[in-house]
């Protein structure tokens, strides 16, 4: 039931044709973060709101909603904000990522590949890849500006010289088209990949920083490496306990006092999906019961 | 076994029931009501009202008693729910030099056109806890000596004197609307404007710790309170159809100006320039502190140097000055974080393991 | 390069400059300055301190825009140039060097990051070679090998100069600004880095302009000399010519010795 004395989807229509009106810009320079007056939303700062934004901005009353935190359909926050949708804008919802038009998420891509008809909206807590060597906004903007970016490799040049490799394992910083270099939000690196050359629109709202960019269908996105140092998307060295999925990102699950460990996807719909079509895990076959 | 968080729907639900009964707390109790917690909590009231950015004292009476009292928490309901208000004009800029005082006084001179009006203040008063307020038997005092009430005298600026003689520098009027901070996103470097608008619904505590630490010797202005005034001010707003402006209320302000210390620069001759609080509510705190922050930041205009002291650095005050999206940020790092943290584990132990081989191997 | 090309080269100034003025209210910072730089040649600029050759270097550099004149490096107007290219500019072609190597150094970064910075920067993707390159630099500003993954802070004064030498210098520039180089350094750590300076102008046929108050360090490195008083240059030619027969009064003042600077 949507609640009837908010707008559709929370927002005004103005302040949806503004959010609208960044989204295009961002799209039409890719990886570029365009400000935007982000709104007070009913829910923290952090908490997505810049995602909310977004999404509310592009929802129609057709679409179908998924709402993912670290992958998974059921985490508090993605239940709340799943729920805030229903609510305001009444649309469709699902857990299913291929009957999903829109796509909020945080911290993880699907592992179902995208089609050319599905947004995929990011939250994100700190857009400026750059924040952490220079906090300073007016001098990060002149950096993107001039495309000086010597210092972004600076840091990697430090890690392999201190640790042999780059240590970055997360938030993996990426040039698009060869321009931008873009903060791709706290994904894992596993996950880098799966940024370039997507079929689906991939949208990115930091409501507390008041930045939306975008990268739209068929974008090349490169993550920052050296030519003897290459990127690589890197997980835990296990299958799916559940579903015996060997190419999907793990979340690592501590089962008992003695710290005994299982290691299951961190997309539940991914995994659940693959039990439906019959893979078992090294875990699954044993306790079907115990996953309800 | 398949331990992953799973319910969380259901778990969702029943925490709010519980935070409900919480803010209740014991039935036995009388339960609050608004309109008490707005006559009574005022200064709360106010601080919800500055921060919140939105003059309505019964929604911020509602807002304290939704979130039990904490302040932080009553300034977001309000910023939520003032987001969704439609805007139907603007006011004109509110006459402080019109204002019918409550409290009203300078720092600077001793006596001065329109006197020194002491007003409600806990100046003076010894910090002792008043038992009787215990005792919740509040006799119906008559309130304070009421003379004939006294015609409203009007009651000039104090740095309007220290202009006519050209000791305080001009601060010219100006016609140009000023930027919306809650319309447009925060660019630096910002102008006075929007950089007053900033602080003006900036976190207290913030405000205040910024304008302390000027005290102390971190980008130093040397400020005297030429004024601090509170008081109803009118609020008008020019009607288009009508061709004129109609008075829609009066609201309560706190207005402070301190005269500061200047030596001159090669332009310039020596003058006393001046840092501006205007604050919602009786928030007298907050308007010397504002006022303070507001001159600390303005050494570039006044070619005064950098000390690298944190309040003149205004990318540092106004990113993080506004404790709705500080809250909201520090406060989010208790959302899940598995996906990122899986990651880390991961590498700190590939680090680990290599750097063992590598031990092993030299060995 | 063909060799008319060589030749030309030879036969145009590497920079030109003319009738810099740069004001500070009413002061002047420096005022009608004109001089050509011939690539391959060290221009010394001496004076007292206020005298404005540290105002000229910095307008020179585009690091202070001048009121008036012109600066033309390889027949491009650096002041009308955009910033992205000063700044493509500055990295690449230009080096400078300044008096106080902290303020110029990212102390928190490892010696090989500091000199591998320009590199990345102009493209460099080869961890291994950025670091080879580095290990290079730091050897040929004298400082151990081993020392390529400290931190300058670890460095003693002599040894950040050098690292900021060298990571100036590792984008094999054509023309460096230097100001006061050798200033704040012990006398025994300033002959030598003295020594490296003129070792490495010559190997690398690099152009220089360096500011000091100091004559003995014109004296080893400059062929030519600029004196300054009061934001203008009272006398210039050639460095010995100048410091052994000094014509204006200021210089001789100079050159005596008489006036401690």
């Amino acid at each position: 039931m949507t609640d009837q004395s908010y707008n559709f989807a929370y927002l005004d229509e103005q302040t949806k044709r503004m959010i609208r009106r960044a989204i295009l810009k961002g799209i039409a320079v890719p990886g570029y973060q365009v400000p935007f007056a982000s709104r007070e939303m009913p829910m923290p700062y952090g908490w997505g709101t810049g995602g909310v934004q977004v999404t509310a901005a592009c929802l129609v009353p057709e679409d179908r909603l998924k709402v993912i935190d670290q992958g998974a359909d059921d985490t508090t926050n993605a239940v709340s904000i799943r729920k805030f949708f229903a609510r305001t804008a009444g649309v469709a919802t699902t857990e299913r990522t291929d009957e999903a038009t829109v796509i909020q998420t945080r911290h993880r891509i699907p592992e179902t590949p995208l089609t050319p008809d599905q947004i995929l909206v990011y939250q994100v807590p700190i857009p400026e890849p750059l924040r952490f060597l220079e906090p300073r906004e007016s001098e990060t903007r002149k950096m993107h500006e001039l495309e000086e970016y010597g210092l972004m490799h600076v840091k990697l040049y430090e890690d392999i010289a201190r640790h042999g490799q780059i240590a970055t394992s997360y938030a993996y910083p990426v040039r698009v088209e060869g321009r931008y270099v873009m903060d791709p939000s706290p994904i894992p690196k596993f996950d880098n990949p799966k940024l370039s050359g997507c079929p689906a629109i991939q949208l990115f709202g930091a409501g507390r920083e008041q930045r939306i960019y975008a990268l739209p269908p068929w974008t090349e996105v490169v993550s920052l490496d050296f030519d003897d140092h290459p990127f690589e998307a890197s997980k835990a060295a296990h299958d799916c306990d559940l579903c015996g999925a060997g190419h999907s990102y793990l979340d690592e699950v501590i089962t008992d006092d003695q710290g005994t460990r299982m290691f299951v996807c961190s997309d539940t719909d991914f995994c659940a999906g693959r039990r439906e079509a019959g893979h078992q895990g090294r875990l699954w076959a044993s306790q079907p019961e115990a996953a309800e | 076994m398949y331990v992953a968080v799973k319910g969380g729907e259901r778990a969702i639900d029943n925490a709010h029931d519980w935070l409900a009964q919480e803010r209740r707390g014991d039935p036995a109790v009388p339960e609050l009501s608004v309109a008490q917690i707005r006559e009574q909590m005022k200064l709360a009231v106010n601080r919800v009202m500055a921060e919140g950015s939105l003059y309505d004292p019964d929604l911020a009476a509602l807002a304290i008693k939704q979130a039990q009292g904490d302040l932080i928490e009553a300034v977001f309901l309000i910023r939520a729910y003032r987001t969704t208000l439609p805007r139907f004009a603007a006011s004109r800029p509110v006459e402080t030099a019109d204002m019918v005082v409550d409290r009203r006084i300078s720092a600077t001179f001793k006596d001065l056109p329109g006197g020194q009006v002491l007003g409600p203040t806990f100046d003076y008063t010894h910090r002792l806890l008043d038992f009787t307020l215990m005792a919740e038997a509040e006799g119906c005092d008559t309130g304070p000596e009421q003379g004939t009430p006294e015609p409203a005298i009007p009651v000039p600026h104090v740095t309007q004197f220290l202009n006519r003689d050209g000791l305080i520098e001009e601060a010219p009027h100006s016609d140009d609307p000023p930027p919306d901070l809650t319309r447009e996103p925060l660019e630096l470097p910002a102008d006075r404007a929007l950089r007053l608008q900033a602080i003006t619904r900036g976190d207290e505590g913030f405000i205040l710790s910024m304008a302390y630490s000027t005290q102390r010797g971190y980008g130093r202005t040397h400020a005297f309170v030429g004024e601090l005034r509170i008081g109803k001010v009118a609020v008008t707003v020019d009607i288009p159809e009508l061709g004129f402006a109609v008075e829609i209320g009066e609201i309560n302000l706190t207005e402070c100006e301190t005269v500061n210390q200047f030596k001159g620069s090669r332009t310039e001759p020596p003058q006393f320039t001046r840092g501006y609080g205007l604050v919602f509510g009786q928030s007298e705190r907050k308007s010397i502190a504002m006022s303070l922050v507001d001159r600390a930041l303005r050494w570039n205009e006044l070619g005064e140097d950098f000390t690298g002291s944190p309040a003149q650095d205004e990318e540092f005050v106004l990113s993080h000055c506004d404790n709705i999206q500080a809250t909201g940020f520090l406060e989010h790092i208790k959302l899940p974080h598995y996906v990122d943290f899986q990651a880390e584990l991961e590498l700190v132990r590939r680090l680990r393991s290599e750097a063992q081989s590598q031990q092993e191997a030299a060995e | 390069m063909t060799v008319m090309e060589n030749i030309s080269a030879l036969n145009t100034p590497l920079l030109q400059v003319d009738g810099l003025t740069k004001r500070y209210g009413a002061r002047i910072g420096c005022a009608d300055v004109s001089f050509d730089l011939w690539p391959g040649e060290v221009l010394g600029i001496v004076g007292e301190s206020g005298s404005g050759k540290s105002t000229l270097l910095s307008c020179l550099a585009g690091h202070q825009t001048p009121d008036l004149g012109r600066v033309r490096y390889e027949d491009r107007d650096v002041l009308a140039m955009a910033e992205t290219e000063r700044r493509r500019l500055s990295r690449t072609d230009w080096a400078y060097v300044h008096q106080n190597p902290r303020d110029w150094l990212r102390m928190g970064v490892s010696a090989g990051g500091n000199v591998g910075e320009r590199l990345m920067a102009i493209g460099g993707r080869h961890y291994g070679q950025i670091r080879e390159t580095a290990t290079d630099w730091l050897g040929r500003v004298e400082i151990a090998s081993d020392r390529i993954d400290d931190r300058p802070s670890a460095f003693s004064g002599g040894m950040q100069q050098r690292l900021q030498i060298a990571r100036n210098l590792v984008t094999s520039p054509r023309l460096v600004f230097m100001d006061e180089p050798t200033g704040g350094l012990d006398v025994s750590v300033q002959a030598r880095l003295l020594d490296l300076l003129r070792g490495l102008v010559r190997d690398l046929g690099l152009s220089v302009i360096i500011v000091t108050h100091d004559l003995a360090v014109v004296r080893l490195l400059a062929h030519r000399l600029m004196v300054m008083k009061s934001g203008r240059v009272v006398e210039q030619g050639l460095t010995d010519q100048v410091l052994d027969d000094p014509q204006h009064a200021y210089t001789q003042l100079l050159v005596s010795s008489v006036l401690q600077v």
